[in-house]
């Protein structure tokens, strides 16, 4: 056999072809990916356009997180790509019916509009230590500054008016990019797994309780490294947020799952052998039991009894890290579930694991853990933790 | 195209393929030949494109078709190798550009037994990757009724293909053709998750999708798609719809056809004869 590809075993009958996996674990790192972007910006929309104070801690601390997610994005596609070198002809010469043609777009866009954002919010630190420090970091800063040093009230009354504008165009913006990850796999009607109207709604909203999760684990990690207090009125800020979007969720992928079944269209016998199967632990288990139940039930009996402090803090972030496992395990259960059914109807695949080479398992942890070492650095080079002068007026 | 020009053609094109055939350079040659001629799926897509630039054919003047007369397939495999020899597909049982499915139906079970050339147990039987036949796995069991599918790309009115192709790399040609240019490809698989036949795969040499051209680089030069060629029952047949004589325009007026999937919408162009409701 090749050394390139790994052929998939299976029951019943598959096409030929189909024992060969088209994608595999790297793809899941995609939308897994986006819909952080899209999960911590609205965090920080949250507090910039809607003004929810609770969360005023973390705002600028989501912007980082969603820029340092956002520049990674395209990196599970260019590794999966047959010819890397040839991306660019999606963007240059797209073909205007193909969604996938559009992903250059979207992503340029959104990377622009939160770099932009980005500079306005963090320009009054930018200006101070590019005129304060004489070192290399000066240089830096005072390239980052873009030669706008004027920090006068009047100033920073634009900074705010541009930091409200892009936050607001920012939100149609994240969550189009996400809901659009999900249209990729919903428009295909040659998958009865993927294919299905919701699967736009139920990526988005599992993108924001994706980014949600991720913000309260990281701002709770980054007070246990800062040797600081966490603010509890935020982490309870953080935990309802994630609290209404996850019960949405789950409704919806309840709602999908279900009419897919009562439907019960062609296929449906082999789709229930999976479910009842294959998907027993991946998905009843690790992505609805322990990934979505669960934490709706600490959260529901905390905030029901009214826990504070440490408790609160505990409970709310081990919700966070459960759900990031329910949003890993959702994308894994739509993008290698969905190729794990035939499309013969009478056969299923069993997705052969690989882990080394370039679209192996430690390549998607390497794109899953690539942002997370560049929020290090840039959290280095704009703290958001310091407060800058020109918080929004609300 | 006349009758005596189409029989002269068809020996002309015999005695070229038996040259050609077994080898793949002289085969891959004519085939890279084809498609550095083709031109651009930009200017293809914008429409009314020039024909492709080989003498004395015109894509606007030809409509390609192909049938399957299910009831004359003898699981022979020879369209499977000779495709596989003529496009220099990868000699392994995980990457066809045509295969053959096996429906049994035993005693006393309601759904059919399916298996096709790559299956296990029938790799076994032949003893290699590159050589194929069906095992004779059900000789202990009381068959009611057995037949052979051929299955290849349905180059369809509507390829979900093309329409999800990011870069527009593959593309429906004035003459009825759905082709890839892997000059333009990013190997994205796109194509291959949305074609509902699972017709597309990966080639992992070349790092693009692949499929079946229905010989594209032959049938321009008048010749027949080499499975069809080499089919010993006429179980293939192909032709143009534009000539009212040509073996596809005949199958079709003699024959009730069905379709693989209507319910996609993707109007395939391959239409079969003596298939079943359990075939997909």
């Amino acid at each position: 056999m090749h050394p390139e590809f790994s052929a998939a075993p299976y029951i019943g009958y598959v096409y030929p072809n189909e024992t060969v996996f088209p994608w595999g674990v790297l793809i899941v790192a995609y939308p897994y990916l986006t819909g952080l972007v899209a999960g911590a910006f609205t965090v920080s929309s949250l507090y910039q356009v809607f003004g929810l104070q609770r969360l005023r801690p973390v705002a600028h601390f989501a912007l980082l997180t969603s820029l340092c997610c956002m520049i990674f994005v395209p990196t599970p596609l260019l590794l999966h790509l047959g010819h890397p070198e040839r991306a660019f002809n999606a963007v240059f010469t797209p073909h205007w019916s193909s969604a996938m043609a559009m992903f250059g777009y979207f992503a340029g866009f959104y990377v622009l509009l939160l770099m932009v954002e980005t500079w306005f919010v963090f320009r009054p630190y930018i200006v101070q230590q590019a005129q304060q420090r004489k070192d290399l970091l000066g240089r830096y800063y005072r390239l980052l500054s873009l030669g706008s040093y004027d920090l006068s009230e009047d100033a920073l009354r634009v900074d705010r008016k541009w930091i409200l504008a892009l936050a607001i165009i920012g939100i149609p913006a994240a969550h189009g990019l996400h809901g659009y990850v999900g249209f990729l796999f919903g428009s295909l009607k040659s998958r009865e797994w993927w294919s299905s109207d919701l699967m736009p709604v139920i990526f988005l909203f599992s993108a924001i309780i994706s980014g949600v999760s991720l913000l309260t684990v990281l701002y709770v990690l980054s007070c246990k490294l800062r040797r600081i207090a966490v603010d509890v009125d935020c982490v309870k800020g953080l935990g309802y947020t994630v609290w209404g979007f996850l019960m949405f969720t789950l409704l919806l992928e309840g709602v999908e799952f279900g009419s897919l079944v009562y439907k019960g269209k062609e296929g449906i016998d082999m789709i229930m052998v999976f479910v009842t199967t294959r998907l027993v632990i991946p998905f009843f288990v690790l992505q609805i039991g322990v990934g979505a139940v669960t934490p709706i039930l600490i959260l529901s009996y905390m905030f029901w009894r009214g826990t504070a402090g440490r408790a609160l803090v505990a409970g709310v972030t081990t919700s966070a890290a459960l759900i990031l496992l329910n949003v890993i395990m959702m994308r894994f259960n739509v993008v290698i579930g969905g190729q794990e059914i035939s499309k013969t109807g009478v056969g299923l695949l069993s997705y052969p694991w690989v882990f080394l080479g370039r679209e192996g398992v430690f390549a998607a942890a390497s794109v899953l853990a690539a942002p997370m070492l560049l929020l290090l650095v840039m959290i280095r080079l704009l703290p958001p933790w310091h407060d800058p002068v020109n918080t929004p007026a609300h | 195209m006349d009758d005596e020009t189409s029989a002269d053609e068809v020996q002309a094109g015999r005695r070229a393929f038996l040259t050609c055939f077994g080898s793949a350079l002289a085969g891959g040659a004519v085939a890279a030949t084809a498609t550095a001629l083709l031109p651009g799926p930009a200017r293809a897509a914008a429409g009314g494109a020039p024909s492709p630039a080989i003498p004395d054919y015109d894509w606007k003047q030809h409509q390609w078709a192909f049938g399957v007369d299910a009831r004359k397939c003898i699981g022979c495999l020879r369209c499977v190798e000779a495709c596989k020899a003529e496009n220099e597909v990868a000699l392994d049982a995980h990457h066809f550009r045509t295969w053959v499915e096996r429906y049994v139906y035993v005693e006393g079970e309601d759904a059919p037994r399916i298996d096709s050339q790559a299956d296990p147990v029938n790799i076994a039987a032949s003893g290699s990757e590159q050589h194929y036949r069906f095992a004779n796995r059900y000789q202990d069991q009381k068959v009611e009724r057995a037949f052979f599918v051929p299955k290849l790309c349905n180059h369809c009115t509507h390829p979900a293909c093309v329409q999800v192709c990011p870069t527009g790399a593959t593309f429906k040609t004035d003459d009825g053709v759905v082709l890839i240019d892997h000059t333009y490809c990013i190997g994205c698989q796109y194509c291959v998750q949305a074609c509902p036949y699972g017709a597309r795969f990966f080639n992992v040499e070349k790092k693009v999708t692949e499929k079946c051209t229905w010989c594209y680089h032959r049938i321009t030069k008048g010749l027949l798609p080499a499975c069809v060629e080499v089919c010993p029952t006429g179980a293939r047949i192909f032709g143009d719809r534009r000539d009212k004589q040509s073996p596809i325009s005949r199958f079709l007026a003699e024959n009730r056809v069905d379709v693989l999937k209507p319910e996609t919408g993707n109007a395939p162009n391959v239409f079969y004869v003596g298939i079943d409701k359990d075939v997909r």
